[in-house]
């Protein structure tokens, strides 16, 4: 989901340069204005209304006491929108129970990701990292603003003047009056030049676990997502897309569709031929009586097995250099244990539970669209471009997401391009309701990439690594982006090769080569990017190793980690908390695994049960640091979510070509977990001060390796490539 | 002209009578908090109440619930509905929430037969409800929950 990778490396807090840009004070106090677009912005076309205060974009605070936070991310359940409005709630001392929040509209210059720079969008877990500092300046100001509003009508000292919980007072004359009723005032309030952050001890919201925004209106059938949209005279579009990638229209027959009742107008476009209906049911009928010729000549032909089979080939010559320290091959002639081992990953879909649909409504002198939007910049680019528009004549409105795992963020923005396609072919004559159904979701491509891995490595009489050499054959995931330039060194992709050479692991000696793979099939980044194969295999391979050492897999970690001790502390806490050292009975098994991915570090242990009983993961104990947990039950959630969403994969999940067609189609054979498969989970939070780091991404890559190295530990069967093959547990 | 009772009200839809009820609520009646998942009743985001009882609206055809009493999440109501509900809230089950409607739907079918339910009937009751977020845990937890507030 967007490049963190690239990001851990350059730009992790390019924030930070304008955020010290005039500081004049001591650590926490910064100079306001430059780069919070108060009151004034360019978005303010109208004055807010009478009694409205709105300090600046992202905050608005009501006479009904309301404090809406204005979220520059998007909410695909990640929990973004809360942790953001705590920031601004903790400086603020508002009142939580009064807290809202509403999507920013499309505008990079006032939402801009700190992290990606001028680019407004979510992804890379950096919706915490990159609003750590600013939206809590947003809160501090407006409570300034507001101490100051009371202090002048009251007529009183400001120093004299407190707030709390939304209410502010003064308590030598006994005056109080809430934000609402001060809103008129605080606004006319200059901004503050300076302000100054609390200190950790003095949080009162940070750390604790406050309700989430959004629960109310998702548990009753109230919250709106882009497939709830209805505009007047709406029509559903559903595509008819090629069934290999890369096929284009030779011509296309609509005499069958056009008879389906409701079915409005069929059309072509770049990708295929869209059929309109009056409503969803019609377009779906609509497009299976439709008929089209397809020109294949420039399309995937292969299966899965034949791109394997060159993926070997690729792998035997010379590939780029990635990392390159020590001497890998020297020491591995030396070594006294040597293991070599290859894996493989298949293609994966993300399949969110609401497939990707999106509105416009498009005319001559500009264009409004509605989406589960989480690249806007990109996609009001990708939109302008379709249509002939500038793009500050896109108006998005982004609105909660069911879900995306990467999907909705594409660099390339097919699903966008698709809408803008068809709202052109109709000359934007009606809106548009772009739908795709869940065939075409698992079908359609963007997949996690196919990956090829080959390590041989080794350890010394005395039980230390000796040698590693890796060689790793993928897509690129960036390559033809416009993020290509920031990810792509030389040729290798960051995406491809993050979690190895970068690994917190004392590997003195080794060499990563990689090969790029070309296909017709469009790849994406899936929730953990390169982290969701290369840590299966360093996990793996280091277990195989601490066995051959004859060390303890936790202890041969704990070993490599000795300079990392945020690192080493996860893997402590959740060998501890596991009971790492007890006794499982007969056909049970532990395993672990740690790994460091978006700043963030997480261990798992997992307890399995291997056959001749069911095959089944019974427990997951994880323990993580991210830096401050700014909600500690969102931070559980997403690792308890990140476990039941990669568990499928590890155990299941894979998209497979037939001479170049998908094979799967549906939930029936591209299943993810269900309730009876979910472990017992339990998180550990380590207590940090360090500032957040990422959350929603990092819990996926320890699984599938705790899990098969618990199935080792049961059975001495060792499961490398993904998903398991149970069945070779007899 | 088809005629459904939908949330106590009669309505009377120009639809086919093939056409899915998950369709019909969707985009004739406005009533969209039932949701599209998969569209071959192995999701189950797609819940409602014929009867009282759980149903895959998406690959249910109007006609086959002419007369029957059809409830979706925007009306669902009463004892066992409010205590699924304030769980759920208490226990911030969702994430993105897109299936949440359904889970809640299949939650209080199974617990108004079902006043105890152990975590094996509750991953029994639940099998057909796909969280792609993977919310199981609270999910569980939940049903619980409410099951101990209608104790």
């Amino acid at each position: 989901m967007i490049p963190l990778g690239f990001a851990n490396k350059v730009a992790i807090r390019p924030s930070r340069r304008a955020f010290l840009k005039g500081a004049t004070a001591a650590a926490g106090t910064f100079v306001l204005g430059t780069y919070i677009p108060f009151r004034k912005s360019a978005l303010a076309q109208t004055a807010p209304p009478q009694g409205v205060f709105e300090p600046n974009v992202f905050l608005k605070i009501g006479a009904d006491d309301s404090v809406t936070l204005i979220s520059k991310h998007f909410e695909m359940g990640q929990g973004a929108t809360t942790g953001l409005a705590t920031l601004v709630a903790e400086e603020l001392e508002a009142d939580w129970s009064k807290m809202r929040f509403e999507f920013a509209p499309n505008n990079a210059k006032l939402y801009n990701n700190l992290v990606f720079g001028p680019v407004m969008a979510t992804g890379g877990s950096t919706s915490m990292v990159n609003s750590w500092v600013q939206m809590r300046q947003v809160g501090a100001a407006a409570r300034m603003m507001f101490v100051a509003a009371a202090a002048e009508k009251w007529r009183v000292p400001a120093a004299e003047v407190a707030v709390q919980k939304g209410v502010v007072s003064h308590a030598p004359s006994g005056r109080r009056a809430t934000f609402g009723e001060l809103a008129s005032d605080a606004m006319r309030v200059p901004v503050p030049a300076n302000v100054t952050l609390k200190s950790a001890s003095e949080w009162k919201l940070i750390g604790t676990q406050l309700a989430r925004l959004d629960s109310l209106g998702k548990t009753t059938g109230t919250a709106t997502f882009a497939l709830d949209i209805r505009r007047p005279g709406m029509l559903t579009a559903v595509i008819k897309r090629p069934e290999r990638f890369g096929a284009t229209v030779v011509s296309f027959d609509a005499t069958e569709a056009k008879k389906v009742d409701g079915v409005v107008d069929v059309v072509q476009l770049p990708t295929g031929v869209a059929v309109l209906a009056r409503d969803t049911w019609a377009a779906v009928r609509g497009r299976e009586a439709l008929k089209v010729a397809w020109d294949t000549s420039q399309a995937e032909m292969r299966s899965t097995a034949d791109i394997l089979q060159e993926y070997r080939q690729l792998i035997e010559g010379q590939g780029l250099s990635a990392a390159r320290r020590g001497d890998a091959t020297g020491r591995l002639a030396r070594a006294a244990n040597v293991i070599e081992a290859e894996f493989t990953f298949p293609y994966l879909a993300h399949a969110p539970m609401e497939p990707l649909n999106c509105v416009i409504e498009a005319r001559t002198d500009g264009a409004e669209i509605w989406s589960g939007c989480q690249l806007q910049s990109i996609d009001t680019f990708i939109a302008a471009q379709v249509l002939g528009l500038k793009p500050e004549q896109i108006k998005i409105n982004t609105l909660l997401a069911g879900g995306s795992f990467g999907r909705r963020g594409n660099p390339v923005g097919d699903w966008t391009v698709e809408l803008a396609s068809i709202a052109k072919a109709i000359n934007g004559r009606a809106p548009v309701h772009l739908v795709w159904t869940r065939e075409d979701d698992i079908k359609g491509g963007f997949y996690r990439p196919m990956v090829l891995h080959r390590v041989k490595a080794g350890v010394d009489a005395s039980g230390q690594i000796a040698g590693w050499q890796h060689k790793l054959v993928s897509q690129s995931i960036f390559t033809g982006t416009p993020f290509e330039q920031m990810a792509v060194k030389n040729g290798v992709d960051h995406s491809s090769i993050e979690g190895i050479a970068d690994t917190h692991y004392a590997i003195a000696d080794l060499a990563l080569d990689v090969h790029n793979a070309k296909s017709r099939l469009p790849v994406l980044w899936w929730r953990s990017v390169g982290h969701s194969h290369t840590a299966h295999v360093m996990e793996t391979m280091l277990d195989e190793l601490a066995r051959v050492a004859g060390r303890d897999p936790m202890a041969f970690r704990l070993g490599l980690l000795a300079q990392q001790p945020r690192d080493a502390a996860v893997v402590r806490l959740a060998a501890e908390k596991a009971g790492w050292n007890s006794s499982l009975p007969r056909g049970k098994g532990r395993g672990i695994a740690y790994h460091y991915s978006f700043n963030t570090r997480i261990a798992m242990v997992a307890e399995v049960t291997t056959p001749p009983s069911a095959f089944k993961v019974d427990r997951i104990v994880a323990a993580v640091d991210c830096g401050v947990a700014i909600n500690p039950d969102i931070v559980t959630a997403q690792i308890e979510g990140a476990i039941g969403f990669a568990l499928s994969s590890a155990l299941r999940n894979q998209v497979m070509l037939n001479k170049g067609v998908v094979e799967q189609n549906n939930f029936d054979d591209y299943e993810p977990t269900r309730i009876r498969e979910m472990p017992k989970v339990e998180v550990h939070i380590v207590k940090s001060n360090e500032p957040p780091s990422g959350i929603g991404e990092p819990g996926v890559p320890p699984i599938a390796p705790a899990i098969g190295n618990a199935i080792f530990a049961a059975t001495g069967k060792r499961l490398r490539s993904l998903p398991f093959d149970l069945n070779s547990l007899g | 002209m088809i005629t459904l009772t939908i949330n106590g009200r009669t309505e009377q839809l120009d639809v086919s009578p093939e056409t899915p009820l998950l369709w019909a609520l969707r985009d004739r009646l406005n009533l969209t908090g039932t949701k599209y998942g998969c569209g071959r009743a192995m999701c189950g985001a797609c819940t409602v109440h014929v009867d009282g009882e759980a149903a895959r609206s998406c690959s249910i055809m109007v006609g086959e619930v002419v007369g029957k009493r059809i409830t979706t999440i925007e009306a669902v109501s009463g004892r066992v509905a409010d205590a699924v509900k304030l769980a759920w809230q208490r226990l911030d089950v969702v994430q993105c929430g897109y299936c949440q409607s359904g889970q809640i739907m299949s939650a209080i079918t199974l617990l108004s037969a079902n006043k105890r339910p152990t975590d094996a009937d509750i991953d029994a009751s639940m099998e057909g409800n796909i969280c792609r977020c993977g919310t199981y845990v609270r999910i569980r937890h939940a049903i619980h929950e409410a099951a101990k507030a209608l104790a």
